[in-house]
């Protein structure tokens, strides 16, 4: 009997069988670029924290903060412990934290400071040799997108950026990838001139969450739904991600960039490119990535964007049972901003499957309350054999996957409304839903993503390719509103402007109240 | 919400779940399954805290079945749990006297969540797990060898009794150790692992396992050396070309895997709670091919050390 053989790709203790084992990343640090900010302190660390604590990091995991803080690595451990022990989804054990902080290091400098570079490739060369990291290093470019070149040129200058044999670097970077297609090309010719296409990962936290995954297994997995996924069963299709907070804390970023920019180029139009692909050979990147960029090539928007489009701004009024100002009088913002904080726009889908179906999506702040859900409108029964009073509660069937928050699916349809005597038919929906008890358990959508990236999964990251096509899609937009001059205002807590509300009226439908 | 139902019958508790399901209306989550735990008195508390808590990744409806004595007139006492004292789920604890005793599966029955599966779990000791009514019910059997006096003795019981769709949470223990293995030869130098030593307390059924497990794997010697009764799993060295690869967790806490030319790694390596390796046990409703051959074919491969 001779041993198993092992070489690369191929390692007997696994087995396509085992679902039990878990997947951990090889040994790996990780550089995290803008880690005082918002995001860092409430997603990235803690989620960092619960892979650690789930046992998906690797031994010797290290993470290393570059910033412009004056900290040594004990005020730096200090602040993560802070961020971890407020957001994090498992509970707090040293044992975890003993051996998380232990490779924790920071790096004080500039993005311009060839010195502090120089000094990160020396603090990641050595916790290879402490801790064996084993030269293989992911960057988080938690930070604006006008720090990236300089970022990555350092990273180039300094070596950080070449990966040896048998080793690896990637670059992990957040939305707004460009602010239209010029500046998405430009961006991504910065980033790619410094890595390779395969080792950058470009985050939308929407595609980690269970729902959105859940909405392959929906299409794909079932035979119950995808038969009259189509154009034949499907009246209209509405995708809302709806916010209730203002632009608290983020003028700087928002005046000048606004909601389509923002949330309709990049988690809007994913999930318009989930709902509405093909069915992929396989769960596969590049399979997965080859419907998604099809069907966004395939996407059109009406000739007459007056017609088609929406936008508002929020002005002053109750938002619920809390009085808000409006988008003009918000700090930091110029009162002459035409930036818009609602955007609707109907799109139309050039396949077969979805000739004539379109696909309104909707985004804003301030909105009545907060939700993200993709709505699939179906068409009323051809002929119903009841009377017309017996019918008139019933609306249109649909299938509502929402994506947050109470993450779950519901199906509404019409039923019998109890009592002898008349006939009558209303509308009742039938409930799925991961429930406010289950969630707790399941993983963070960042922390799926972390973990993918470690592992070198890429599926759930977009490509340059398709971040492109969305521009191609929103430049016309853009430029149309440009020569609009103001939004239409609204009132905060309600559900948008009026133009919005005439966009469909126009079609004859009406927006979802979701 | 808890209800009493002293001396009752299971008529009244499936029309009492009807009501609570739809009187809290919002409460009535999806239930994937029916979980069955057959306990006795002494350890029903904590199975049922157990699999609350393992049920939030998995909304079920558990029945605790806890034998009282079998002497005297048969008797059926439940409880039926809802809201935040089942963690989302719906609980029943049956309590079973006299001659009901011996007709648990009888008394489940009626009350198994429709059209989902059923998973028997034994906190405790058990015989014959797949021919007994409830292992005939459930199409997954989840045993606990380190719950009884003699933990290798169990399992080289529930070898002897196998079938498909059994598993024992001593395997569950040893997925953590699984994973940072198979990592570790999923990366350079590419070379096969010649001998292996696993070495755990006698008493240690996690530790047969894993052995079991990397001998069918890696198609080598393994031998199983012995330390204290109560160390549980405590090393593993993997023996290749150039050098061995080792795990180590002397204090049952914090392990440090080591490999030749690179840094010791320390990590952390405590044993999961009962919840923890009930959940993931949860996670698997076929029957674990994995297990299997570990134990059915692994156990015979290993060799055990006499010191």
């Amino acid at each position: 009997m001779s041993p198993a053989r092992i070489s690369r790709g191929t390692n007997p203790l696994r087995d396509p069988d085992d679902l039990r084992l878990p997947k951990i990343a090889g040994p790996c640090a990780v550089v995290m670029f803008g880690v005082t900010g918002d995001l860092a302190r409430k997603k990235l660390l803690p989620a960092i924290y619960d892979l650690a604590g789930r046992g998906l990091l690797p031994p010797g995991f290290s993470l290393v903060g570059f910033g412009r803080r004056d900290w040594d690595d004990a005020q730096f451990a200090q602040t993560v412990r802070e961020a971890v022990e407020a957001g994090a989804r498992t509970t707090f054990r040293e044992d975890v934290w003993r051996n998380l902080s232990d490779g924790l290091r920071f790096v004080q400098g500039e993005f311009d400071d060839d010195a502090a570079f120089d000094k990160l490739a020396a603090t990641l060369r050595a916790l290879d040799e402490e801790r064996g990291t084993g030269g293989n290093a992911a960057f988080y470019l938690s930070i604006p997108p006008d720090a990236f070149e300089p970022v990555c040129a350092q990273l180039d200058r300094s070596g950080l950026a070449t990966q040896e044999q048998d080793s690896w670097r990637r670059v992990i970077i957040e939305k707004p990838f460009g602010h239209d297609l010029a500046s998405a090309r430009e961006l991504n010719q910065t980033v790619e001139h410094v890595f390779g296409a395969d080792s950058i990962f470009r985050i939308d936290h929407y595609l980690g969450k269970e729902t959105v995954q859940n909405l392959l297994a929906l299409r794909f997995a079932n035979q119950l739904f995808e038969p009259v996924w189509n154009s034949h069963y499907v009246d209209h299709v509405q995708i809302t991600m709806a916010e209730d907070i203002g632009i608290a804390g983020r003028a700087g970023y928002y005046d000048g960039i606004g909601a389509a920019r923002d949330v309709i180029q990049n988690h809007l139009l994913q999930l318009l490119a989930l709902t509405a692909m093909e069915q992929p050979n396989s769960f596969g990147a590049d399979e997965l990535r080859a419907e998604k960029e099809k069907v966004l090539a395939a996407v059109r928007l009406p000739e007459d964007l007056a017609k088609a489009t929406a936008r508002g701004q929020y002005t002053a009024g109750w938002q619920g049972s809390e009085k808000v100002t409006g988008f003009l009088q918000e700090d930091g913002i110029d009162p002459g901003s035409t930036t818009e904080t609602y955007a609707a726009v109907k799109l139309e889908v050039y396949t077969r499957r979805w000739a004539g179906v379109p696909f309104y999506l909707r985004t804003g702040k301030r909105l009545g309350k907060r939700v993200t859900e993709i709505a699939v409108i179906f068409r009323r029964a051809p002929h119903l054999p009841f009377t017309d009073t017996a019918t008139e509660e019933l609306g249109q069937n649909a299938i509502v996957i929402r994506v947050q928050p109470d993450e779950g699916t519901t199906l509404r349809f019409g039923s019998k409304v109890p009592g002898a005597g008349t006939m009558q038919v209303r509308d009742v929906t039938m409930d799925f839903s991961y429930g406010s008890a289950f969630t707790e358990s399941s993983p963070e959508a960042y922390e799926r993503l972390i973990l993918d990236v470690l592992l070198g999964d890429p599926p759930l990251f977009p490509r340059h390719r398709e971040v492109e096509l969305s521009w191609r899609i929103l430049d016309r937009v853009e430029r149309f509103w440009a020569r609009k001059g103001r939004p239409e205002g609204y009132e905060a807590g309600t559900w948008g402007p009026r133009s919005a509300a005439e966009l469909l009226a126009r079609d004859r439908r009406e927006w979802r109240l979701p | 919400m808890i209800t009493e139902l002293p001396d009752t019958t299971t008529k009244d508790i499936s029309k009492l779940l009807v009501r609570l399901r739809s009187e809290t209306g919002a409460m009535a989550l999806g239930r994937v399954m029916t979980l069955i735990i057959v306990v006795d008195e002494g350890g029903a508390d904590d199975a049922v805290e157990a699999a609350i808590h393992a049920s939030r990744q998995h909304p079920s409806r558990i029945i605790a079945l806890v034998a009282g004595s079998g002497r005297g007139a048969s008797r059926l006492d439940a409880q039926v749990r809802l809201g935040t004292e089942a963690g989302g789920s719906e609980v029943v604890v049956l309590r079973l006297y006299g001659e009901l005793t011996k007709h648990g599966a009888s008394v489940v029955t009626p009350l198994l969540a429709a059209d989902s599966p059923i998973v028997a779990w034994w906190p405790g000791p058990a015989d014959d797990v797949a021919t007994s009514p409830i292992g005939q019910l459930a199409s997954r059997r989840i045993t606990d060898a380190s719950q009884g006096g003699n933990p290798r003795k169990a399992l080289h019981r529930r070898r002897a009794e196998y079938a498909a769709g059994d598993t024992d949470m001593a395997w569950a223990r040893a997925t953590r150790w699984r994973g940072l293995l198979a990592t570790a030869l999923d990366l350079p130098p590419y070379e096969p692992v010649t001998s292996v030593t696993v070495t755990g307390a006698t008493d240690s059924a996690s530790t047969d396992l894993l052995a079991g497990w990397l001998a069918v794997r890696l198609r080598c010697p393994v031998r199983r050396a012995r330390s204290a009764p109560g160390t549980g799993l405590v090393h593993v060295r993997m023996e290749r070309k150039s050098g061995p690869i080792e795990l180590d967790r002397p204090d049952r806490r914090t392990g440090t895997l080591t490999q030749p030319g690179q840094p010791d790694r320390r990590l952390d390596l405590v044993r999961p709670g009962t919840a923890q390796s009930l959940a993931e046990e949860l996670s698997r409703l076929g029957a674990d091919e994995v297990y299997r051959e570990a134990l059915v074919k692994g156990l015979p491969l290993v060799t055990n050390a006499r010191n």
